[in-house]
């Protein structure tokens, strides 16, 4: 198995129902994983959480920067990017509006 | 007869309560770092406060529409977002741009979106389903976006019959079904599109806001993008009213809900000069239906450049045959309000983020 660490931002966090401070959510995955694969398992059973990630055509959203390690996805192979066992995977608000 | 004034700017919400005449009090921001492009206060008894819609948009987190049955202090949002496309259309939703309760029909609320649609609510606003006949309509492809984006953002209701339905794209123009839906047909006949070869396209037309008169949903006011427009026909044809104006641009049109014939507009130069004449931002009025038209605002600023955008103004009726209530937001983020129907405003609040949309109420 492939067990991923998600970091979420405080509001994602309460979106994704986790309290008392709590930002972390650990799935576990089939090896070969992707992130499409991981925002699908931290989202399953989180509607509030799902839509603010990512559009009804799936696309992660415009300023949502998701992380593997240090690497931004869009920089590698975007929702298509392989994890391996032990990644975190850190969601974080982009540098947006004014 | 406290009127309350929900304020929805580029970075949230403000709420302003008239305590007495020319006196407010404004709380906020509520929804704080979201963009509240579209409000509307759902009808209730006159004993009861009436629950608030906002359309709401985070750049980062994207849209739904929120309620908040306590004039914003609190906020409802479902667990999914209120609006989506269903996965076979491909497509996302990217700003809620106008709010339409069905007077004649409580649970009934209709929402116009950016890409160009129209949604339907029979549960007072939290959930939506996209208007089919509308979204498959063969003109879609060749609808293009004005420079705020593709979207319907204009709904007109007719209190007496559910089924006749208009709504106002940019671009696109004027579209009206008369069964609830299911067909539309462009009404935009008498309407120019100075930036199209064709200059009286059948479709295709900018128009900025479309407001019914109190008669009903059969005459009608347009502002369109360069024009202003009356119809005596619910939209089969239009006619110019923009003499005695001192520009024919705009984004803004509203219409008395109690006085048949009247009708207001906030003038900008041009298209290529989206500012007052002279920097002097006033309500132009007509009694008339558009055959003359008066200048008021008193208390308005004189210079002023900037503008105020389709929904940042709205007229109420407090009681039938009492001066009408007016307010208007500016891009520069200052409210203005009127007990006598723009003849004299004062500034109810100001340094607030860009006025996105106002609407008022009567509270109990």
């Amino acid at each position: 198995m492939t067990r991923v660490v998600i970091r979420l931002p405080a509001v994602l966090a309460e979106a994704a129902g986790l309290t008392g401070g709590q930002r972390e959510v650990e799935v576990e995955l089939a090896p070969g994983a992707t992130v499409g694969q991981v925002l699908d398992a931290v989202a399953d059973g989180r509607p509030r959480l799902a839509w603010r990630l990512r559009d009804e055509t799936g696309t992660l959203r415009r300023y949502v920067n998701v992380f593997v390690g240090d690497d931004d996805v869009r920089s590698a192979g975007g929702l298509a990017t392989p994890v391996a066992d032990g990644d975190v995977v850190t969601v974080l608000p982009s540098v947006a509006g004014g | 007869m406290t009127i309350a004034v929900a304020v929805g700017t580029k970075k949230g919400l403000w709420l302003a309560r008239s305590r007495a005449a020319g006196e407010w009090s404004v709380q906020g921001p509520r929804l704080a770092m979201r963009e509240v492009p579209a409000l509307a206060f759902l009808p209730s008894p006159a004993s009861e406060v009436p629950r608030l819609l906002a359309g709401v948009r985070s750049e980062h987190w994207g849209p739904t529409v929120a309620n908040s049955p306590d004039l914003g202090e609190t906020w409802e949002e479902t667990e999914q977002a209120a609006i989506r496309f269903p996965a076979e259309d491909r497509a996302a939703l990217e700003r809620i741009w106008q709010i339409q309760p069905d007077p004649a029909r409580p649970d009934v609320v209709w929402a116009g979106c950016e890409p160009t649609s129209l949604w339907r609510s029979t549960d007072a606003g939290r959930s939506f389903t996209l208007v089919r006949g509308l979204w498959d309509h063969p003109h879609r492809e060749r609808w293009q976006p004005g420079a705020g984006g593709a979207a319907v953002h204009t709904v007109v209701t007719d209190p007496a019959d559910p089924d006749r339905v208009l709504v106002a794209m940019s671009t696109g123009g004027v579209y009206a079904t008369e069964d609830g839906g299911d067909t539309w047909q462009p009404r935009n006949a008498g309407i120019s599109a100075g930036f199209l070869p064709d200059p009286e396209p059948v479709f295709g037309q900018c128009v900025h806001k479309v407001a019914a008169d109190a008669i009903g949903p059969q005459r009608l006011y347009a502002q369109n993008h360069g024009g202003v427009y009356r119809s005596d026909d619910a939209a089969m044809h239009w006619v110019s009213i923009a003499a005695g104006l001192p520009a024919d641009f705009g984004f803004t049109v509203l219409a008395d809900p109690d006085r048949p014939g009247t009708a207001c507009v906030i003038p900008l130069v041009s298209d290529g000069y989206r500012m007052p004449p002279d920097g002097r931002l006033r309500v132009h009025r007509t009694e008339d239906g558009g055959e003359s038209w008066k200048e008021v605002g008193a208390g308005l600023p004189d210079r002023f450049w900037n503008a105020v955008l389709r929904d940042a103004a709205c007229v109420l009726s407090p009681a039938p045959g009492q001066p009408s209530f007016l307010v208007l937001g500016t891009r520069d983020g200052c409210v203005y309000a009127s007990a006598d129907e723009g003849d004299s405003m004062v500034q109810v609040a100001a340094h607030l983020p860009d006025v996105l949309c106002v609407r008022a109420a009567v509270l109990p």
